[in-house]
């Protein structure tokens, strides 16, 4: 329980893993430490309750990873995904300390999938965590209270009073009354701001209000505010966010795993008047999932529909929400609101355009269109079988961009590039120092676990000075 | 099966697994789960048979309540396994036995108690039930072992009976495409998963008895029972043998295999049930189906007396209580055999054909997909 009349070796601002990671770690340390968690208790750990696995760098076959994947494949990888969005000096320090978070892990009572298991086949570069991320947080919250590090729920840090490059507490309600605590140290892992719409719609207007978020509906950016407009150097586009097509039915919030949906590959995707808009097999889809967020985004309404037919119908995994049957085109546009006419066009136009070829679902099988606008460039097959299913989707947001500089010792560095004395920063709040764009599966994941663990530390090192 | 508000439940939370299956390292129910995409509500059956109860995946589940997809596999799973039960219960008419199952198994126990006592009071003169009796046959002046024999034989054949159709119906109504003949590695993997209870091991932390903590307790405990049962049962037949066929009649020794054997029974079956009804106590009440926690406290009760009896009638036989202990003791192992088809015990055999159909499907699955 969180004591107030007490001043904290380290206050960490935050509930998920990165603010886990550190409060453990600082304790290891020898420090006081207090987790200060925006939400209850059921919902506690943030995004981290929705994740699954982790990428970890590894010079041979562990308990929990096959093979090897080295340093060099791992930057290549956050290369290609980042664009070169991207910080080498942070982000290979950060692949380099994964190869030995795993061991700490599993102290601290994480337990993981056996290696060659899997839906994903992850197993060579993510190690997966048994239960999933909620099975991980638990964990980590069960060894925090065994250490002796005080928490608090229900807990939205709103301020943190920042006074020339030096942190000297943080205010939240108590009763409806603010309370300010004090600390020697401060660890902010609070997040991004994806679950703040209203923060959303001074980029994206309107349209914010029909994007689903995928996590955490506590993630509402307060401290990430609060920092910038007092000084802290931000880093990442503010506009951008990532996000994946999910099933328009998901809820608002928190909807994770289930609502995702895979079928895009093998369907035709139609915007409200009915016309396709993008090469719905330009790739393998662990390579494009994450553009349709985006594409469907800019469409009017943010939302679109994928149709397939029943040859595809076991061909990617169950979603949570059944597809949308009929018996004809003309019966799915009248099921899902469209114009009659104009999808049984777009269908005709596709099927009239297909090329015959050798459909293979597991690679790039070069089975196109010829002379569409645009082209499908792999798995075309003609819709002719009925019934012809539909899912409908929505952007899903997964997290946000914008965050604040950080160092190699998870400093928050001010404007003038002057770090802060007392103030550290972990998880998605600084992601985006090495993550500027992309995603690249379980990295979230290593980001806030590494950097949690340094910040814990450097939080941890500057009590004792 | 019939679709009930539970199997309803169940369905649509595996649904919403099926598209998560972020729990699939914890037991046999998610790989079992991942064969399929559409799911019937005999399916359901099968999956909740399946289940430990270990309450694994709703403490890792992201979707647990307050979230609105409310999952909770292990309540909506305790549910349809008792409708399960009477689903298949034979004959059918004794199915509503599993209707308010505490109530009956407990009003059923004290029944068979009751006759048995005013049986013997009645067919012995009353001196006899209330003097001590020593020496080999001691037992035998009260109950006769041609009626003891006779009794507990038809009773416990029935009831074997019963259990068989059950399971059998259970086994016909659950086959699937996948579903295939019984082979050796099937069964024996099948016959390790029970004898070891590998599902309620976790990542060799057990289950979460209490809360989001791993405790092994519940295994233990579950193990106890198990294996004291069997050993009670092993002094039992090894007590035919010496008194049927070697002509030594009972009451043997404190030393003899069958006492020996009997002892460390009821000793671990207390343990194990007091144990298990621990658990049951401090467990956080969120996973747990409330409607099926009567016939679960009224199985441990049975087992409870059954072993409580047996050693008093032990530490006791040379005194004037055996005489009423004894008939006691059999009145309670009498209800046992009575209510076996149609309490809590079945589980074990559910769960057992559960997991053989489980390991059959998962190999045959492996031959299919190359």
């Amino acid at each position: 329980m969180l004591d107030l009349s007490r001043i904290y070796d380290v206050a960490v601002v935050g509930g998920g893993n990165a603010a886990l990671c550190a409060a453990i770690t600082a304790r290891q340390a020898g420090a006081s430490v207090v987790i200060l968690e925006s939400a209850p208790k059921a919902m506690r750990g943030g995004n981290s309750r929705h994740t699954r696995n982790l990428r970890a760098m590894h010079e041979g076959p562990t308990s929990v990873l096959t093979d090897s994947y080295l340093e060099d494949e791992y930057w290549d990888d956050l290369l290609r995904v980042t664009g070169g969005n991207t910080d080498e000096k942070l982000a290979r320090m950060t692949i380099r300390r994964s190869s030995r978070v795993t061991p700490w892990m599993l102290d601290c009572g994480v337990r993981f999938q056996p290696s060659l298991t899997g839906t994903l086949n992850l197993s060579r570069t993510n190690a997966f965590f048994l239960g999933g991320g909620k099975a991980l947080v638990n964990a980590y919250y069960a060894t925090a209270e065994r250490l002796g590090v005080d928490i608090a729920y229900e807990t939205e840090v709103l301020s943190l009073d920042l006074d020339d490059g030096f942190a000297k507490s943080v205010t939240f309600l108590r009763g409806g009354e603010p309370v300010s605590l004090r600390a020697k140290s401060f660890v902010v892992s609070s997040g991004g701001f994806q679950a703040n719409i209203d923060w959303l719609r001074e980029y994206w207007g309107d349209a914010a209000d029909n994007f689903r978020i995928r996590g955490t509906p506590y993630a509402k950016g307060v401290m990430l505010k609060d920092l910038l407009a007092q000084g802290v150097q931000p880093i990442g586009d503010p506009t951008q966010f990532h996000a994946v097509a999910i099933d328009a039915r998901a809820p608002q919030f928190d909807g994770g795993i289930v609502t995702r949906l895979d079928c895009i590959p093998f369907s035709i995707v139609v915007n409200s008047q009915a016309r396709r808009f993008y090469d719905e097999g330009e790739d393998v889809w662990p390579k494009r999932y994450a553009i349709w967020g985006r594409l469907v985004a800019q469409q009017e309404g943010q939302i679109a529909w994928s149709i397939i037919d029943q040859k595809s119908a076991n061909l990617f995994m169950p979603s949570v929400y059944p597809a949308i049957r009929a018996d004809s085109i003309g019966e799915l546009a009248d099921k899902i609101g469209l114009d009659r006419a104009a999808l049984e066009k777009t269908v005709a136009d596709y099927n009239a355009a297909v090329v015959p070829g050798a459909f293979d679902s597991q690679k790039l099988d070069g089975c196109h269109t010829e002379g569409l606008d645009p082209p499908k460039t792999n798995w075309a097959r003609k819709l002719d079988t009925p019934p012809f299913l539909c899912y409908p989707h929505r952007p899903g947001i997964t997290f946000t961009y914008l965050g604040v500089k950080v160092d190699e010792q998870a400093r928050v560095i001010m404007a003038d590039g002057k770090p802060t004395a007392n103030l550290f920063a972990s998880g998605e709040i600084m992601a985006g120092s090495i993550l500027g764009k992309g995603y690249l599966a379980g990295f979230g994941m290593t980001i806030g676990t590494v950097f949690g663990q340094i910040a814990g530390q450097e939080a941890a090192k500057r009590v004792r000075n | 099966m019939y679709a009930t508000e539970a199997t309803q439940a169940a369905k649509h939370a595996i649904e919403i697994c099926n598209a998560c299956r972020y729990c699939e390292g914890y037991c046999a129910v998610f790989p079992a789960m991942e064969l399929q995409r559409d799911f019937t509500d005999t399916d359901m059956a099968y999956l909740a048979n399946l289940c430990h109860n270990c309450n694994g995946c709703y403490h890792a589940c992201q979707f647990a309540p307050p979230h609105e997809y409310g999952i909770n596999l292990p309540k909506h799973f305790a549910e349809v396994r008792v409708e399960s039960y009477a689903a298949y219960a034979w004959p059918q008419p004794l199915a509503a036995m599993f209707r308010r199952n505490g109530l009956v198994v407990g009003v059923v126990s004290a029944l068979a108690i009751t006759a048995v006592l005013v049986l013997s009071a009645l067919l012995v003169s009353p001196g006899l039930l209330f003097t001590a009796h020593t020496g080999p046959g001691a037992f035998y002046q009260l109950v006769p072992w041609g009626v003891m024999a006779a009794v507990a034989g038809a009773t416990l054949l029935f009831s074997l009976l019963a259990l068989a159709m059950g399971v059998r119906a259970f086994w016909a109504d659950t086959r699937t495409s996948l579903s295939g003949p019984v082979t050796l590695p099937a069964l024996g993997r099948a016959l390790g998963d029970v004898l070891t209870l590998r599902y309620l091991g976790g990542a060799g932390e057990g289950c979460n008895d209490a809360d989001a903590s791993f405790s092994l307790a519940r295994r233990h405990a579950h193990h106890a029972v198990f294996y004291g049962f069997l050993l009670c049962f092993a002094a039992t037949s090894v007590a035919t043998v010496f008194d049927h066929f070697l002509g030594w009649v009972a009451p043997y020794s404190w030393y003899s295999p069958p006492v020996l054997l009997g002892t460390l029974g009821g000793v671990l079956m207390l343990v194990g049930c007091v144990g298990l009804a621990r658990i049951k106590l401090i467990t956080d009440p969120a996973p747990v189906a409330r409607r099926v926690l009567g016939g679960d406290y009224a199985l441990l009760g049975l087992l409870s007396l059954a072993a409580l009896s047996g050693l008093l009638l032990l530490l006791l036989r040379d005194t004037a209580a055996m005489g009423v202990l004894l008939a006691l003791h059999l009145g309670v192992i009498l209800s046992l055999f009575v209510v076996i088809p149609y309490s809590k015990f079945i589980h074990g055999l559910y769960r057992g054909a559960a997991l053989l159909k489980a390991a059959i499907e998962r190999r045959r699955n492996r031959v299919l997909a190359g």
